[in-house]
């Protein structure tokens, strides 16, 4: 006997609101912000703006931050929503300097060593930048990323980033979650998984010209739909209150903070829903090291690194700043659900 | 010598001033001490960089893991570099070269010390069950773990004495380089997986330079078949 039961993994067609719903309830939301700002300009000033001047935690250094890629991204970034202290999108951990932010970095569309990213990132053109939607979606097509960010309200987020080299980082991130765009485009009832494919574009991207890298081009990756349309999931386009430098995936790149490093794909130019579990490209290249979830977890080691310990980024030579991993990076709290009842040691 | 002093017969005397007599003839004698000088200053200046980075605090944010790779990479570089000495002594004819496979060798040792140094002090900060479990359970380390441990026995049996002690035993013992090379390069190739790029270019120095062994081992065994 058959009994389908519905596994925790699947969104139910109603638990995707419809465009228009979804975007009226934008419309009536961002009229409450304009209310708010009125009333902020009347004497709630303090509120909205603390110490720094806009109530975002942190800002990029002056004289360093990035100048729009083009108008439209200046007036995106004008109102940035600030994170809420001791909320769920936040942590009180002191953040990774700006400057190790946008200058350690694992892009190999760039080059394998670390400061290959932002030696060889400087001339990559953010805009115009057009994104595709496809596979089991009603609304496919190919959309220009001022379109795409059009409905959504940019907000801050500050995340721990776990690399599954061992090293860690906390970062201000500025975005949207990645179930807003998702509801935006209405996956069908088909649609089980999300993949997500990096810009291929060996003319900008000097690591994908390399007759030795091992990857196959473009970089790919992919969520569970639950596990895309989970609030921690985000769309970053900018960090430290800064428009996203390239090295660290201009212009829109996926956050998802529970998850290795590798997860967070960078400089996306394709979103596809599909049926089955879609190609990742770490999976693809070594599928005995890297698997489909690639959750952080400390009890399942990586053939070539313990996974038990991280080193906090900046670290000093003498000083250590190696402290335990924890399970789901310390998210557990808010996603251990989505994998109850499966052996994690088995999808790692 | 011949090839070589052919070609460096040509650079101008005011250029370098008694590099060669009246004849052209290049004074290899005269320049052989400063010679010893400038291979050292050479083979030393990577870690007086590494200490000035360090004190400059220019490593970047993990200056540990930044130190490991770049003392590994000098040890390699001055393992192959030392693997080297042999076949462009014989093909080029620069026989004054051969005491620097020795000097090349022992700075790979060096290099391949601090490597492992920085590996348990920064990296592990002396927690030698991790080590000991590295070693045993990670392939790429059990690799480099066995390399180093050859390039310490060659280097405690490179003084002339024990060279003297071991007789022809110590040919025998110091083939085992060729074993060190080839898996301080695996080594290297297993770290990195995106990439082969520096692995293939090391071991496309390298190949040339085992492959010339081969060569000539071939050649050694024909002749004494013909004579036979």
């Amino acid at each position: 006997m058959l009994i389908k039961s519905r596994s925790k993994s699947d969104i139910l067609s109603s638990e995707i609101t419809p465009e228009s719903v979804y975007l009226s309830r934008r419309k009536f939301l961002a009229g409450g912000t304009g209310l708010a700002l009125g009333v902020a300009a009347t004497g709630f000033s303090e509120l909205a703006y603390s110490a720094d001047g806009d109530g975002l935690r942190a800002r990029a250094p002056e004289g360093i931050a990035l100048s729009a890629p083009s108008s439209w991204w200046e007036t995106k970034f004008a109102s940035i929503n600030p994170v809420e202290q001791g909320g769920p999108f936040s942590t009180d951990e002191s953040l990774t300097p700006y400057n190790d932010v946008v200058s350690y970095n694992n892009f190999y569309e760039f080059g394998v060593e670390k400061g290959d990213p932002i030696a060889n990132s400087g001339r990559f053109e953010v805009d115009p930048w057009s994104v595709t939607i496809e596979g089991e979606v009603d609304r496919p097509g190919i959309y220009n990323l001022e379109d795409i960010l059009k409905p959504h309200a940019l907000e801050e987020r500050i995340y721990r980033l776990r690399c599954v080299e061992r090293w860690s980082m906390v970062i201000p991130w500025v975005g949207f979650p990645l179930a807003d765009l998702i509801k935006q485009f209405q996956p069908n009832s088909k649609a089980r998984y999300v993949q997500f494919f990096t810009l291929f574009d060996p003319s900008q991207m000097p690591g994908q010209r390399s007759r030795f890298s091992t990857i196959s081009w473009p970089y790919r990756e992919g969520l569970r739909m639950d596990e895309a349309m989970h609030p921690l999931s985000f769309l970053a386009v900018g960090v430290y209150g800064n428009y996203l430098p390239p090295q660290n995936g201009a212009p829109i790149r996926l956050v998802v903070p529970w998850k290795y490093g590798f997860k967070s794909i960078k400089s996306i130019v394709k979103i596809r829903f599909t049926e089955t579990e879609p190609e990742t490209s770490w999976n693809m290249l070594a599928p005995e090291e890297y698997g489909f979830y690639a959750n952080v977890n400390p009890e399942v080691h990586h053939p070539r690194w313990r996974q038990d310990m991280e080193t906090r980024l900046p670290q000093s030579l003498f000083g250590s700043s190696r402290m335990p991993t924890e399970m789901f990076n310390g998210y557990g709290e808010q996603v251990a659900a989505l994998y109850s009842g499966m052996d994690l040691a088995r999808f790692y | 010598m011949g090839t070589a002093n052919r070609l460096l017969r040509f650079i101008p005397e005011w250029i370098l001033p008694g590099f060669t007599d009246a004849f052209g003839k290049v004074r290899w004698r005269q320049f052989c001490p400063s010679l010893t000088l400038v291979v050292h200053s050479f083979c030393i200046a990577p870690a007086l960089f590494l200490v000035a980075a360090i004190l400059r605090n220019t490593l970047g944010p993990d200056p540990a893991d930044e130190l490991a790779v770049r003392t590994g990479e000098w040890a390699l570089r001055f393992l192959i570099l030392c693997l080297s000495v042999t076949p462009v002594r014989r093909i080029v004819g620069l026989q004054w070269i051969a005491p620097l496979r020795r000097t090349f060798g022992l700075y790979s040792f060096f290099f391949a010390a601090l490597h492992f140094l920085v590996y348990v002090v920064f990296l592990l900060q002396f927690r030698w069950l991790e080590v000991s479990e590295d070693i045993s359970e990670r392939p790429y380390i059990t690799v480099g773990f066995v390399s180093f441990c050859i390039l310490l026995v060659l280097a405690l049996t490179s003084p002339r004495v024990v060279v003297k002690w071991l007789g022809r035993r110590w040919a025998g013992l110091h083939k085992l380089v060729y074993l060190a090379a080839i898996l301080a390069l695996l080594h290297q190739f297993w770290i990195l997986r995106a990439s082969i790029a520096e692995s293939v270019l090391y071991a496309i120095i390298l190949l040339p330079v085992l492959g010339y062994r081969v060569w000539q081992k071939v050649l050694k065994s024909q002749s004494e078949k013909s004579q036979v």
